[in-house]
């Protein structure tokens, strides 16, 4: 770059060079997709990707749900055979029940929610809405895709090299010595690699949005869902290293005698947990805060209006960020916390509720009073507030240490964070998924489709995981792939309810392909005069370098 | 004067980054110290003299417990003892090596109930330093504790009545080498 900039001759015949092409000009195939520095291709990536891994994901909790419809173990040992080329043992489907519950966990949050928040949507629209010609740093963007590769690779590899089965948090002393063999080291490498990748990532936009605004674009004239891009990519360089840090020590206990975790030599597990929470509570925002910025768009659209108090619901996520990195051991409150630690974390997590509620009703005052149509994408928000408030409250419930002792590790504890993630999070994914369609694509999705596949999703992982809070209640452990008979009627329930949900997903790539192919041409703005934002002020699909001109926003 | 922002931000991006990372790695010694200072997670203290009983009891529970893979039998002699707060006490473990060659073990411990442990101060213990023991050996091995009168002014940990001093012995060359 700087030669470039001290060779002014250099600098001129390439710009004239490139007066022969207009903004739209693409490389070829392989130079477009395989060597990609535009932001928009690479959010393409980045969803494709994600989508990829939300269905191997998806697959891996059918398996569960549908071994988990009776009680007893009726498949487990049949997959797990086929795992092994012929019979398999009880102890080694029950360790294959282990690696599922892991693989579902680690590619739902690493390899689907982050890929396809961060990665895409935010590659495709915080450039545009700031007024960027693309992001700060394009080959190092296309070096955060393409460390997802070699990780995912990793991560599926795992299990047929023993597998990996240590729970998305790979606690120790399991993750140290109680499962030795090349599987574990393939897992943690990969989160390495996913964890480089979104740092990457997250140096990327912070550079970007500080430095690369369209001229009048002032911090609180910014869209806010590229303030919560923001605050997630903030949240990523912080906590990621910390993860970073504690699996890396993980791996020379496992590899190279140390003994960071290891009480033989004076290492702790407990030390563990403070370091994964302490990467693991804000990771849960970086998963959410981007559905928020989503969701906050999609609302002002819909009812024609601003948002409703815009910077007292910028300021609550950077508040989220900031009250999020002191509330980690709301996560271990049975690791034998004294009584006043306990009330400090059940304290400082329900402070937590008081910048999200901000949010809540924010978004309902926006609709209030608003000229509302209940597009697809608008529906998926609603669903969205509908479903967070429900896990938000749970939340809350779990807050308390005392509660906690009584719920922790129970499916009342799955049944809330599916409720805030494979609920709130996927609603938000939806919903901007089909707010953005038509931008990136051209075409217009099918409405009764997108509607249809809304409704069927929305009952069907209600039914899903609403009867998980009653099974916590009574008392069923999570992770487990057998119950008492008592238990039988609702996990019943909640296989059928995944079925519902596997035919709503079934709609989702019906329309997507239908749309693909024959879906009517977008306008430049389809939604009308509520989409007030950058990217509904060019084509659809933008061209290939938007933004020639910055635009001025006054 | 672009160019020059954007590393600008990227460098402090970066410099984050290590912040945090260093952080991280740094947690591993200030934890340890941490918990010595405050006895947190039942992490016991060290003392010199005991400062007297009082009048009132309390019972030391004591636990013994061996890595699989140290073959070696360690129990208390007495599983508890009834002493005044305040009051040194000695308690004897044993130890025998049940394998056919010399090992080298070291022993952890914590008490529980967790907020009793900045009161448990120990004056001497086998588990300060190594011990190892000749094939078919057994030992005698000694700790010597008071409880701390103060902890009848904790308001969380006056109404404990029972305290579990609890070990573990572990192979000296760690859990990797001995499989």
């Amino acid at each position: 770059m700087t030669d470039t900039a001290l060779n002014p001759s250099a600098f001129v015949a390439h710009d004239a060079h490139a007066h022969h092409h207009d903004a739209d000009h693409k490389p070829g195939f392989f130079a477009r997709w395989f060597m990609s520095t535009n932001h928009k291709d690479i959010g393409t990536l980045y969803l494709i990707f994600a989508i990829v891994a939300g269905i191997i994901g998806g697959s891996v909790s059918g398996l569960m749900r549908a071994e988990l419809a009776e009680p007893g173990i009726q498949y487990l040992q049949g997959w797990a055979g086929m795992l092994h080329g012929g019979s398999a043992s009880l102890d080694e489907s029950l360790h294959l029940w282990n690696v599922l519950i892991t693989a579902h966990g680690l590619i739902m949050v690493f390899f689907m929610v982050m890929p396809a928040m961060v990665g895409g949507f935010g590659n495709w629209f915080v450039p545009i809405m700031i007024g960027a010609p693309d992001m700060a740093f394009p080959r190092m963007n296309n070096v955060s895709f393409w460390l997802l590769i070699p990780a995912f690779t990793l991560l599926l590899a795992s299990p047929f090299f023993g597998g990996a089965g240590n729970g998305w948090t790979l606690y120790a002393p399991l993750s140290t010595y109680g499962e030795p063999g090349p599987s574990t080291d393939m897992a943690i490498l990969a989160l390495h690699l996913a964890g480089a990748s979104s740092i990457l990532g997250a140096i990327n936009f912070i550079t970007t949005i500080f430095n690369m605004r369209a001229p009048g674009m002032t911090l609180h004239k910014m869209p806010l869902f590229v303030w919560s891009m923001l605050v997630t990519a903030f949240l990523l360089l912080l906590a990621l290293p910390v993860l970073a840090a504690a699996i890396t020590m993980l791996l020379t206990d496992r590899n190279f005698g140390t003994t960071f975790f290891d009480p033989a030599g004076g290492g702790d597990p407990v030390l563990y947990q403070h370091l994964f929470w302490f990467f693991g509570h804000p990771e849960v925002y970086i998963m959410i805060l981007p559905g928020f910025g989503i969701v906050s768009q999609i609302i002002s659209t819909f009812s024609r209006k601003p948002v409703f108090g815009y910077l007292g619901m910028a300021y609550a996520m950077v508040a989220i960020g900031v009250v999020g990195f002191v509330v980690w051991a709301h996560h271990m409150f049975t690791t034998g916390l004294s009584v006043n630690t306990k009330m400090y974390f059940t304290a400082a997590t329900m402070v937590i509720a008081v910048p999200t509620g901000i949010k809540i009703f924010s978004w309902i005052a926006t609709m209030w009073g608003g000229s509302m149509s209940f597009k697809t994408p608008m529906v998926w928000s609603i669903g969205f507030i509908f479903m967070f408030t429900v896990g938000g409250v749970t939340g809350v419930v779990l807050a308390n240490g005392g509660i906690d002792d009584y719920m922790q590790d129970t499916y009342y504890v799955v049944a809330h964070f599916h409720y805030v993630l494979s609920l709130g999070a996927v609603f938000s994914l939806f919903a901007g998924f089909y707010y953005w369609f038509p931008k990136m694509s051209g075409k217009m999705y099918n409405e009764f489709l997108g509607q249809l596949h809304f409704w069927v999703f929305f009952i069907g992982v209600n039914v899903m995981f609403f009867p998980m809070h009653f099974l916590g209640l009574q008392g069923m452990p999570r992770r487990y792939p057998d119950y008492p008979d008592a238990y039988a009627h609702w996990n019943y329930v909640a296989t059928v309810g995944y079925m519902i949900m596997a035919a709503g997903m079934a709609i989702f790539f019906v329309n997507l392909i239908w749309s693909l192919i024959a879906g009517k041409k977008a306008a430049d703005n389809p939604w009308g005069e509520g989409a007030t934002t950058l990217e509904w002020t060019i084509s659809s699909p933008p061209p290939y370098h938007q933004f020639e001109t910055l635009p001025k926003i006054d | 004067m672009r160019v020059e922002r954007t590393t600008r931000t990227a460098l402090l991006a970066v410099l984050g980054i290590c912040f945090m990372t260093g952080l991280a790695f740094a947690s591993v010694p200030l934890y340890r110290l941490f918990c010595q200072v405050t006895g947190l997670n039942g992490t016991t203290q060290r003392g010199l003299v005991a400062p007297g009983g009082t009048d009132r009891q309390i019972r030391v529970d004591f636990d013994a417990n061996v890595n699989p893979k140290l073959p070696w039998k360690f129990a208390p002699e007495n599983p508890s003892d009834t002493i005044a707060v305040g009051a040194r006490d000695m308690a004897f473990f044993t130890a025998t090596n049940t394998s056919d060659r010399p090992i080298t073990g070291t022993a952890t411990f914590n008490v529980t109930p967790a907020q009793a442990g900045k009161y448990f101060t120990k004056i001497q213990c086998f588990c300060f330093t190594e011990q190892t023991l000749k094939p078919g050996e057994t030992a005698r091995m000694p700790v010597i504790f008071f409880v701390d009168p103060k902890i009848l002014k904790d308001p969380d940990a006056a109404d404990i009545q029972t305290i579990t001093l609890s070990y573990t012995f572990y192979p000296v060359d760690s859990a990797k080498n001995a499989s």
